[in-house]
């Protein structure tokens, strides 16, 4: 099937070459970190972590909800959603994949990566998050490969297939909740101490996973001739509105908690990110974006009319995107560190090459996805199944 | 017959695996002559001796005590002592601020302390410098995330970094806190003032901090910058600030301290149990 990937239109070919440049830029600019090392960034030793990790935390959440569309599939038997459980399915693994490539580029000593295997240390949440990721990798490619084969060939999915989808719905959970703990379990960094993390993340994942989907359904419908279908993705369209609505209630708790109980520690990130600390304020435009992002992405979900209506959902949903990228792609790692754990202020933002390395990562991504989707969609067309 | 394919192969694979076999044997041989595979093998199995000579100094636990009054502002004997023989790069050469290295500095109060902050803080205190450096805390949270061992908690209370399998990751970074580690975010070399032979210099990308000077605590000598405390306070006649020695040795100097004054520690509510107290 593989094949499939390589005939195209023009217009297929000239998107292939324009991600194929961004990721050349991007390698370039990762060879030169490599040389200098990670001073290139605009990380140093008060925020640690920075543009590469936050976009790693945002696309495991994009990668857990491929599960949004396979669990009401195989739990509920909602069948409807057989027809896009392949696009969830490919959706994650591209996600997945960049997750592991933006470890990688932040990693000091890649080529120490290893170290991880020869001297396995289960007391680390990183050697848990590589173990699920990779599983997780495996299982979605798997899955969606055996699926699709099946459908070419005209015949049902074998059925030893079905322990491995059972398997992928927890373990899409589980990729979400070791990466929350990543965070949560750190002494001293307040803004990241919090119980309620692996279930905000989950949140979020559960609404910014299928807004993507669902706009990525609304691409193919156009532009291919396999429909996803209106009614699947209006459900994404209830699963999109309820898991922003629990994500924005989650976030109102921690504040709630950080504000009425006025401990320093637990407020300090928030002023830092809506209002700035000690004159530093780079992120609160972000945050209001966000704020607005999201208020407006909650309207749009929650009236029936605009939820329903196509146009008005895919708004929404470009609105669901944004807020929660905003949130998990710039302020949860940047906020967790500042102020520094001596109680200083330093600001980061990502350098030019630093910008241009995580686009040459999310270009791979994207290239990947458009492969896999290619595949899935001309095994469809030729099928003759989905016809418009 | 011409060299098929089959012949190829057969031929390439007994290469391959000839070369492989052959650096293996010279890696696990090292680089002692007469120290072959077969010593080299037994030598995994024995118990790990370490490199501790007859005089090295050794404790239950190693805790050091900082007598802040005795600490004057204008003195860095101990910063400059730890940066010579650690190679610490010259934070000013650096190419920003960012990319400093810090294995003992000084810091104010309230950032020494900042949730024992508070508006009307005694005068005196706000002018004394507190020397910040690695807690080496009984639970450290550095060692607890760290996902190749390459931080680990040593028998004598020690956390102890070994450079060589850091993969750079900086977990323990996010983890530790009271931001006592540092990551070579630059390739340190060209910043170093005056290189020091006997330590070796870090490369690019991997994490450091304070290792309460393992390597001369296993030669017999104490950390240099508790040395370099005791020069300088005997050269001007004063008591020495820095203070190293066994807490679990009931007549250590550390222990006589901690028992007759009121010493406080960085964050004690995290239960990290840092050994580190500081007499205000």
């Amino acid at each position: 099937m593989l094949e499939k990937a390589f005939v195209g239109g023009r217009k297929y070919w000239i998107w292939m070459a324009f991600l194929l440049g961004v990721i050349g830029l991007g390698f370039i600019m990762y060879l030169w970190q490599w040389r200098y090392g990670l001073g290139l960034t605009g990380m140093g030793r008060d925020v640690s972590w920075g543009f590469y990790i936050a976009q790693f935390t945002y696309l495991v959440g994009v990668a857990a909800s491929g599960v949004m569309v396979v669990l009401p599939c195989y739990i509920h038997n909602y069948k409807p959603f057989a027809k896009v459980t392949i696009l969830g399915e490919f959706l994650a693994v591209a996600a997945v994949t960049m997750c592991l490539m933006f470890i990688l580029v932040d990693l000091g000593r890649v080529d120490r990566l290893l170290n991880m295997i020869l001297h396995p240390t289960p007391n680390s949440i990183l050697f848990w998050d590589m173990v699920v990721l990779n599983v997780y990798l495996f299982l979605n490619i798997f899955i969606g490969w055996v699926a699709l084969s099946a459908e070419r060939k005209d015949v049902p999915p074998p059925h030893w297939i079905k322990p491995f989808i059972y398997i992928s719905i927890p373990w899409a959970f589980s990729i979400h909740t070791v990466t929350a703990f990543l965070y949560a379990g750190l002494p001293g960094r307040h803004f990241w101490l919090t119980a309620i993390m692996a279930a905000r993340f989950l949140a979020s994942a559960f609404c910014s996973g299928p807004a993507l989907l669902i706009v990525f359904c609304l691409i193919v419908r156009k532009v291919t001739k396999f429909d996803p279908g209106k009614d699947q993705i209006r459900t994404l369209g209830g699963i999109v509105a309820y898991a922003m609505i629990l994500n924005v209630f989650f976030f109102l708790l921690e504040l709630f908690t950080a504000f009425y109980s006025q401990i320093p520690g637990h407020m300090h990130s928030f002023i830092y990110l809506f209002r700035g600390l000690e004159g530093h304020a780079r992120l609160v435009p972000w945050m209001w974006t966000f704020v607005v992002f999201a208020v407006a992405a909650l309207v749009l979900l929650i009236v029936p009319a605009t939820r329903r209506k196509l146009d008005t959902l895919l708004v929404g949903c470009v609105c669901v995107i944004i807020a929660t990228w905003i949130d998990k792609g710039l302020g949860l790692v940047i906020g967790g560190f500042t102020p520094n754990p001596l109680g200083k202020v330093v600001e980061y933002w990502p350098t030019g090459p630093e910008f241009l390395i995580s686009l040459g990562v999310w270009a791979t991504g994207v290239l990947i996805l458009t492969a896999l989707y290619k595949i899935a969609i001309s095994v469809r067309e030729e099928a003759g199944i989905y016809k418009a | 017959m011409a060299f098929d394919r089959r012949k190829f192969l057969k031929v390439s694979g007994l290469s391959v695996l000839g070369v492989w076999a052959k650096s293996a044997a010279d890696a696990l041989a090292g680089e002692k002559p007469g120290f072959g595979i077969t010593e080299k093998l037994l030598h995994l199995f024995r118990k790990p001796v370490g490199f501790a000579s007859a005089d090295a100094l050794t404790a239950k636990k190693w805790a050091m005590v900082i007598k802040v009054r005795n600490c004057p502002t204008d003195c860095h004997a101990c910063i400059d002592a730890c940066d010579y023989v650690h190679n610490i790069p010259d934070a000013e050469k650096m190419p920003s601020p960012r990319h400093e290295i810090k294995w003992i500095w000084q810091d104010e109060y309230k950032h020494a302390f900042p949730d024992q902050q508070h508006e009307y803080v005694e005068e005196r205190l706000k002018k004394l410098p507190f020397l910040l450096l690695c807690n080496h805390c009984d639970n450290p949270p550095c060692v607890r995330v760290c996902p190749t061992k390459a931080t680990f908690k040593r028998e004598d209370g020690i956390v102890m970094m070994d450079q060589h399998r850091c993969i750079g990751c900086r977990f323990c970074m996010a983890a530790c806190p009271y931001g006592s580690r540092s990551f070579n975010w630059v390739d340190p070399r060209p910043y170093i003032e005056k290189q020091y032979p006997e330590y070796p210099i870090r490369v690019r990308g991997v994490v450091e901090k304070c290792t309460f000077c393992a390597e001369r605590l296993a030669i017999g000598k104490i950390p240099a910058c508790v040395e370099a405390c005791q020069n300088e306070a005997k050269k001007h006649g004063r008591e020495p600030a820095l203070v190293f020695g066994d807490l679990e040795d009931p007549e250590s100097e550390v222990r006589k301290l901690l028992r007759s004054h009121y010493a406080i520690r960085r964050k004690p509510e995290l239960g990290t149990g840092p050994q580190i107290y500081y007499i205000v």
